[in-house]
């Protein structure tokens, strides 16, 4: 769907005319010298319902040029561009679009998205606003999937792939899915919940061309009675599995029957196993598939009971690891037993992607496997490794683009050993740097401009310093000037999350120089609306604006009024909100759907507002609105 | 639990938060029994942001707390930061901060709990989701144990979770996060409402809420369940008893 929306009502008239024999496979054949075809649409769509003249002969073959050529246009924005330009760019467009990406999707509803683009095979749809992550939307706000399967069930035979982030999908979905598409092959949930091994099962079982299968981060519930075993399900025959991830999937899996899903499946590419799967089991499997590139490693340690035998040698582990050449990408390592550390020594080399976050890995333990990564691109790990661990990985790793450093301790008073140090060291030794997520509890502004100054590719600055309201811990200082540094000499800069003891003027510096933001997260700072006032202003761009426990009210949400409509969403909790100042906005913007809710149901006894979440949409107000929602 | 319980620690004290009720596992490394006095309940109150009400905090016993008794203490904002030598008292947590999801917290609580036992210390401070049910709710909640201190600022917590769905039962009669300052009130909660909160442990046992310490309660709680008056009765002897064995 289109970030910007205009021109959707003139053109109820395309909706009514049927669609090619949608079924082709490919686009190409619809261009080439269909305009003569009985069955052409767009002789039907000549006849019905203009009330000018039917197109001349010649705009009917520039309509099938425009599909040949569009086709081989990917990126939506390019696309979306291109709707723009008059009706007959806008109905190539809308047929040849193949992937449909929604960003929220309560923006439009699946009548609407469907009717307009006919051709799709495959969707990406996202739900909840990203701070559900932390527990900040009450369960049960919405961002179901059923609607959309069961719209694309009907519109959609020929559907291939799904994507889904922060949605709730039954396993009724996942089963609807599995029946209604026979072309059906990839499936990503990211971060989603409301289904289990069922719907997995499912799945396996009815998707008879599935190649990618990955779950990440989801919430997998299942009670102890009902945990079916999916793995079990899939065909007997060879599959086409290119990859399958299951880390989330909280229950234990048949080995017997993944070993053996393994080696039937002669594509796959990237394997991420679930911590039930112990290290010697892992090695089977690496040895059933040493085409490897993408490897989840479970537990990463001996389960005594499970593997009976003997503990799983070192060396024996080492030597699969030599074997699977092909390995770029490593993660897992969920309880890792440091004793097995060394065994993936012969990967790192070529190693592009290690993913440590979830090993309290010391310096000490992190050091030899780190200094043989060179090549390294992304790089997650824990803040148990400290400065010192990240000074290692600053010395090996040139080719760094991607650094997070999770808390090992998710606690505002906690110890961490990370901290500006690191922070420096990253900055000095990685200097093509483009993303970075840090966690830490101390930090300085001269260490943020030290990073500002060094990684100028800088496109994603994530910086959490953990105890709220913390200052520089040197000077003392609000950490105005280090952020205000990052958005000053880092150009690229398109997401930015703020943190520390921050005043009105860090929002000052962003809007002054924050150009090209389209995300700001902001928690716990500013001193009056003019921050917010400030960055509805001054950055354009702004798509995504996240704010929480910050002291921004009425006065600077209406400052954003002109900007509303240009971006994706506004959250704000906890901040200094009235009912009467979001009233108004909702009067003011008619097509801003304005949703009000708070922690207990009676939250609009007083006229202060607890949680708002304000987005743009083309169908009015979602009917599937729970109690503690009120739509303004 | 490594160390042995104590009968004061069975007992429903009502102090003030902090100062022994329920022992105050939020903050992370409290010993047993230990009265840790003066808690630094003030830092909740952001005087630096001027705001009117405490800002992101739960807890509406947080909330009852600063109104008995606010001492505007600026300097304690302060000093956490430049000062970082000395260790700042532990702020009340707030909801969903520092940012890092559930998932990766209850991986890495898994992680801490396991090192803790080896070395025989109590679990830190780190998430601890459970369902909560509610007998005639139409979905389940979630509670994150971790983030309360004491049964008190849990019961509120619930109700306000599931206001929505009785009508009042829970709580009807006008308690204010005040009133849980009085014993006797919460016991009337327990005993005299229609809804009773239960709980299951690890032995897979349905247990009231409230009748072992707090610390032993989140360390065995895998769930909740707010069932009617009539269906948790027969659960109370059982739980005296059982807790006399551990005894």
């Amino acid at each position: 769907m289109t970030e910007d929306c205009d021109g959707e009502e003139k053109d109820e008239e395309t909706r009514r005319w049927s669609p090619g024999q949608g079924g082709s496979s490919s686009s190409s054949s619809r261009g080439g010298g269909s305009g003569t075809s009985a069955s052409s649409p767009f002789k039907n769509r000549c006849v019905r319902g203009r009330v000018d003249q039917p197109p001349p002969f010649s705009g009917q073959v520039l309509e099938n040029v425009l599909e040949n050529v569009l086709q081989f246009l990917p990126c939506r924005r390019d696309r979306n561009a291109s709707s723009l330009v008059c009706r007959s760019w806008y109905r190539a467009e809308a047929r040849t679009r193949l992937e449909l990406f929604i960003g929220n999707c309560y923006a439009v509803s699946p009548a609407r998205a469907l009717g307009r683009f006919r051709c799709a095979r495959a969707l990406v749809l996202k739900g909840r606003p990203r701070f559900a992550d932390f527990n900040l939307v009450p369960v049960g706000w919405g961002a179901r999937f059923s609607p959309w399967v069961a719209a694309m069930a009907a519109a959609y035979p020929w559907l291939e792939r799904v994507c889904l982030k922060r949605m709730t999908v039954s396993d009724a979905d996942l089963a609807l899915l599995a029946r209604s598409f026979s072309s059906f092959r990839d499936l990503t949930l990211i971060c989603c919940d409301g289904f289990g091994t069922p719907g997995l099962a499912a799945v396996a079982e009815l998707c008879r061309n599935l190649r990618v299968l990955d779950l990440i981060e989801n919430d997998v519930e299942d009670e102890d009675e009902e945990v079916v075993d999916w793995i079990s399900r899939f065909p007997e025959t060879d599959t086409r599995l290119e990859s399958l991830s299951f880390e989330c999937v909280n229950c234990p899996v048949n080995f017997a029957a993944l070993e053996a899903l393994v080696a039937r499946s002669p594509s796959l590419r990237r394997l991420r196993v679930n911590q039930h799967v112990s290290v010697g089991q892992l090695r089977c499997l690496m040895v059933r598939a040493p085409q490897l590139t993408h490897l989840g490693s479970g537990s990463f340690e001996t389960v005594p009971v499970a593997d009976g035998a003997a503990e799983l040698d070192v060396a024996e582990l080492e030597s699969s690891f030599v074997a699977s050449k092909s390995l770029v990408c490593l993660s897992g390592f969920r309880m890792v037993a440091p004793e097995y550390l060394p065994a993936i020594y012969p990967v790192c080399a070529g190693l592009v992607s290690l993913n440590l976050s979830y090993a309290m890995t010391t310096a000490e333990q992190l050091k030899p496997v780190i200094l043989r990564c060179h090549n390294l691109q992304t790089f997650w790990v824990l803040d148990t490794v400290g400065d010192e661990g990240l000074r290692a990985a600053a010395k090996t790793c040139k080719h760094l683009r991607e650094l997070r450093v999770f808390p090992f301790e998710a606690t505002e008073d906690s110890e961490s050993a990370v901290s500006d140090a690191g922070l420096v060291a990253i900055s000095e030794g990685c200097q093509k740097l483009r993303s970075i997520l840090y966690f830490c509890q101390r930090m300085t502004n001269a260490a943020v401009v030290t990073m500002s100054k060094n990684c100028q590719d800088l496109v994603v600055f994530r910086l959490c310093i953990m105890g709220r309201h913390r200052p520089d811990h040197i000077t003392g200082e609000p950490m105005d000037e280090g952020f205000g540094a990052i958005v000053m000499n880092c150009k690229k800069l398109t997401r930015l999350a703020v943190s520390g003891l921050l005043t009105d003027k860090v929002f000052e510096y962003i809007a002054k120089y924050g150009k090209l933001v389209r995300t700001l997260s902001v928690a716990f700072a500013g001193n009056s609306d003019l921050s917010l006032r400030y960055v509805l202003e001054g950055c354009h761009k702004l798509q995504k604006l996240e704010i929480r426990d910050s002291p921004f009210g009425d006065a600077g949400l209406l400052s954003g009024i002109h900007h509303y409509y240009n971006m994706r969403f506004l959250w704000m909790n906890s901040c200094k909100l009235s009912l009467r100042g979001c009233k108004e906005v909702a009067q003011r913007l008619p097509r801003l759907v304005v949703e009000v809710f708070g922690d207990q149901n009676k939250e609009l006894d007083g006229d202060a507002v607890e949680k708002l979440y304000l987005y743009r949409s083309l169908v009015g107000p979602r009917d599937d609105v729970p109690s503690f929602v009120k739509i303004l | 639990m490594s160390s042995g319980l104590r009968m004061e620690e069975t007992e429903l004290r009502l102090g003030l938060p902090g100062g022994g009720g329920g022992g105050g596992g939020g903050g992370g490394e409290v010993e047993s029994g230990k009265n840790s006095g003066k808690r630094g309940f003030v830092e909740i109150v952001d005087l630096k942001l001027q705001l009117q009400t405490p800002v992101g905090v739960q807890e509406a016993a947080a909330e009852a707390a600063e109104k008995v008794k606010r001492s505007p203490n600026d300097d304690s904002i302060v000093s956490c930061g430049s000062d970082p030598e000395k260790p700042s008292p532990p702020k009340a947590q707030v909801v969903g901060w520092p940012p890092v999801r559930s998932f990766r917290k209850n991986i890495l609580s898994v992680h801490s709990e396991k090192g803790r036992k080896e070395e025989g210390e109590k679990s830190s401070s780190l998430a601890a989701l459970v369902k909560v049910s509610m007998d005639g709710a139409p979905y389940l909640r979630k509670v994150d144990l971790k983030t309360h201190r004491s049964y008190q600022e849990l019961f509120v917590a619930l109700q306000k979770m599931f206001d929505s769905f009785t009508t009042g039962d829970y709580g009807s009669q006008g308690m204010s996060g005040r009133d849980f300052m009085n014993e006797r009130k919460v016991k009337d909660l327990l005993h005299g409402s229609e809804y009773v909160p239960t709980y299951e442990d690890k032995d897979g046992d349905w247990m009231l809420v409230g009748d072992v310490p707090w610390e032993m309660f989140v360390a065995s709680c895998k769930r909740l369940s707010i069932m009617k008056g009539s269906e948790a009765i027969g659960l109370a002897p059982r739980a005296m008893e059982k807790c006399k064995n551990k005894c």
